[in-house]
């Protein structure tokens, strides 16, 4: 189902719900923004909010192919924009009768043949538009984030070799960032911004029935709102919209009737990753259950 | 309505947010794509464009308030647009009138704050005012208001189990509402104020309690706070260039076979990896015993910002013993946050609370001894006050050896070093000492640190 440029939020917000994603307020004005002003954009927040999630649905509501880049330190051109295959070149010079003259091999072994494409490379050249998916990329060093500047904002890449090389479409631009540092403004004065937070309650709720849709209402807002407590408690890794998602999922699959302190001492670990988190959490959330909260609604 | 964007722009410059021109002009390309009159919309569209951090979206939120608020009330002014009968008749629909049952009232809001529901929030607030404000002999301080109008409504976040089971505010009511709740209060007497004189309150800078600045007895915050903003910056641009290729021996075999190639497959021409940027590792020892905290915990927040520079960072803070307080900065970005958590967790005063530094050398080189080695940098920073206590210059100068580089940081100005129980040339004797108690001062130290070692 290829969609061309939306042409109001509404229609992206719906969109996107279509596709499984149901975006805030923010998300589908600045996705609507990117499409529209073709600006890159810096998506920021806590893991595990649905930044990644953001751009493969966007990649499906508009039929775009997703190409993602993973960053991670020590990532370089060579293996993020492109890299002559030098096995091929070498080959082929072999290959090369004596009679062929010095530039014709010249020309030949720095031809497209011989490119390899990387990431960054495949969403430029791409002739239908593609998602860019540029994955944590407070993950790479300063240098690299240099390096997308020219991409970022003119669309295009220079290979000494070969020349320029410009998009043939435009391609929306995703990058994620974990806020672990500091991006340089260079680049941030390039995107568009966006800063994605845990959803309010009844936007969970609503992501969580879009995914396990035969959760019982009751379960399901329990389940919502025992995660809102646990996210208020000073935790190492508090639990993320994914693992809501997973958490009742496996509810479900235990045919849980109910949430009660049981049941969520026996899953809890689906939420909460750490061994210190799991004494906090028991210990708190545990008693609330047993109390108020864990007589039975219904 | 393009110089009302600039006005925004520039007030947001003076708040601190770098709003350059591709900024606006960005800010001006997303309007012409949303509605105006969405008022969402059109706050999401310039915070997009405008706010690149969380920071700059929580100033961003606060000036547009202010900044549109104050807007949309010249403009009524200049056209001598009020509302009538100011604020008690608006509610007067509902039929209450001018008798307001005090505790329906106090439901009602209770009520509409678990909601969440914002029309009948706003028009709750004016009712709110209008029964307890008691305008014209209000305190005439907005804040005080707002809190003694929360106050007597009895809002609170936590329980209050002794309400009758049907009351909505038993459970306590969300933290987020309740903050809306009093940001609409604060509001709506703003409004009555200027209503009431006629004129707009002077444009005020935000509040510091509106935007989590360090706090303590620091003098000037907002300047403190600039510095490290912009410390931050320049610290995480530089120096990359000065850390360039020097004489290495790794072979890059990638590199040297396609360079080969312009020999016919001989490898002529070696090609070598480029040197990652060598990133120093730091301890940090401060003491935090009451003469010296703030500036301590300031230094502490400034190296933890700066914390993708080096390596590896430990950080340590003193008095009597030492206590690791890494992880309380890797969790929380917070000043004043921090600064609760090692006063409340730390743990660090035993019995007299006065600063130890011989047993604190002691302690520390026990737990750091195996990992302290001519990279690393160690860094001090007290007042060396022994309080009479034996100094143990020896085991800090086996610190020092083992350590690459030692700085100690003396909040004190030299002026009072070596006075009274200073031991400080004690000391100085093993390390590079500096007098820091400035933030010129602390920037110029900063700088020197991570400035590549030659």
């Amino acid at each position: 189902m290829a969609v061309t440029a939306p042409s109001s939020v509404a229609e992206v917000r719906e969109g996107l719900s279509s596709v499984g994603y149901l975006p805030g307020e923010s998300t589908a004005l600045v996705s609507y923004l990117a499409t529209r002003l073709g600006k890159p954009v810096l998506v920021e927040g806590p893991a595990g909010v649905g930044k990644t999630e953001l751009a493969k649905a966007l990649s499906r509501y508009l039929g775009r192919t997703l190409v993602r880049l993973q960053c991670y330190e020590g990532l370089d051109e060579a293996k993020a924009l492109y890299e002559w295959n030098y096995r091929k070149q070498l080959l082929r010079i072999q290959a090369e009768t004596d009679d062929a003259g010095w530039d014709t091999v010249q020309d030949d072994i720095f031809g497209e043949e011989f490119l390899l494409e990387r990431p960054l490379m495949t969403a430029i050249a791409s002739p239908e538009p593609v998602v860019l998916l540029i994955d944590e990329i407070d993950k790479t060093d300063q240098e690299f984030e240099a390096m997308l500047l020219e991409i970022l904002s003119d669309f295009q890449i220079t290979i000494p070799e070969l020349g320029r090389v410009e998009a043939r479409t435009h391609p929306i631009v995703l990058l994620t960032s974990n806020n672990t540092r500091e991006l340089t403004e260079a680049l941030k004065r390039r995107c568009l911004y966006l800063w994605l937070d845990y959803p309010s309650t009844e936007h969970e709720l609503a992501i969580v029935k879009m995914h396990s849709p035969e959760l019982p209402d009751t379960i399901a807002r329990k389940l919502v709102e025992v995660v809102g407590m646990v996210r208020e408690l000073d935790l190492k890794k508090p639990p993320s919209i994914a693992e809501s998602i997973d958490w009742a999922r496996a509810l479900l699959l235990l045919g849980a009737q109910d949430l009660d302190t049981r049941t969520f001492r026996e899953t809890m670990s689906v939420i909460v990753k750490h061994r210190t988190d799991l004494d906090i959490v028991a210990e708190r959330v545990g008693v609330k259950l047993g109390g108020g909260l864990g007589t039975p609604a219904s | 309505m393009s110089a009302r964007l600039i006005e925004l722009g520039e007030e947001l410059r003076g708040e601190g947010v770098a709003v350059g021109t591709s900024e606006l002009l960005d800010a001006f390309s997303a309007l012409e794509e949303v509605p105006w009159t969405e008022p969402d919309d059109f706050r999401e569209a310039l915070a997009a464009t405008l706010a690149k951090s969380p920071d700059d979206r929580r100033v961003f939120d606060l000036v547009f308030d202010r900044f549109f608020f104050r807007a949309t009330e010249a403009a009524a002014l200049r056209e001598g647009v009020r509302e009538e009968g100011g604020v008690s008749r608006d509610v007067g629909e509902d039929g209450e009138g001018a008798e307001i049952d005090l505790d329906a009232l106090r439901e009602q809001i209770a009520q509409a704050l678990r909601d969440g529901a914002e029309g009948r929030m706003r028009d709750l607030a004016r009712l709110a005012i209008a029964a307890f404000g008691r305008q014209g002999e209000g305190s005439g301080v907005i804040g005080v208001d707002v809190q003694r109008i929360r106050r007597s409504l009895g809002l609170r976040s936590e329980p209050q189990p002794d309400l009758p089971p049907d009351d909505p505010r038993r459970d306590g009511l969300p933290r987020e509402e309740l903050r809306r709740f009093e940001a609409m209060l604060r509001r709506e007497l703003e409004r009555a104020q200027i209503e009431r004189t006629e004129q707009l309150p002077p444009s005020r800078p935000l509040n510091d309690l509106d935007r989590a600045l360090p706090s303590g007895p620091l003098q000037d915050l907002a300047a403190v706070h600039k510095v490290v903003a912009q410390l931050r910056r320049r610290l995480a641009t530089q120096g990359m260039e000065a850390r360039g290729r020097k004489r290495h021996a790794h072979v890059d075999v990638r590199r040297t076979m396609r360079a080969s190639l312009q020999t016919g497959g001989v490898p002529v021409e070696l090609k070598y990896r480029p040197r990652r940027p060598r990133r120093p590792e730091i301890f940090v020892l401060c003491d935090v015993s009451t003469s010296v905290t703030s500036a301590s915990v300031f230094f502490l927040s400034v190296l933890h910002a700066l914390h993708d520079t080096f390596r590896k960072m430990r950080s340590f803070v003193f008095i009597e013993r030492i206590s690791e307080v890494t992880d309380v900065f890797s969790k929380e970005r917070d000043f004043a946050a921090v600064s609760e958590a090692i006063g409340r967790d730390a743990g660090v005063a035993d019995i007299s609370g006065y600063t130890d530094y011989g047993r604190v050398w002691t302690e520390f080189k026990q737990t750091v001894e195996d990992e302290l080695h001519p990279r690393a940098t160690v860094i001090v920073l007290g007042d060396a006050r022994t309080n009479g206590r034996d100094p143990r210059a020896d085991v800090f100068a086996s610190i020092a050896a083992q350590a690459g580089r030692t700085f100690w940081l003396n909040p004190e100005p030299r002026l009072y070093w070596n006075y009274g129980d200073s031991v400080i040339s004690a000391y100085a004797q093993h390390c590079e000492a500096y007098e820091c108690w400035t933030t010129q001062q602390l920037e110029d130290f900063v700088k020197a640190l991570t400035r590549p070692a030659t």
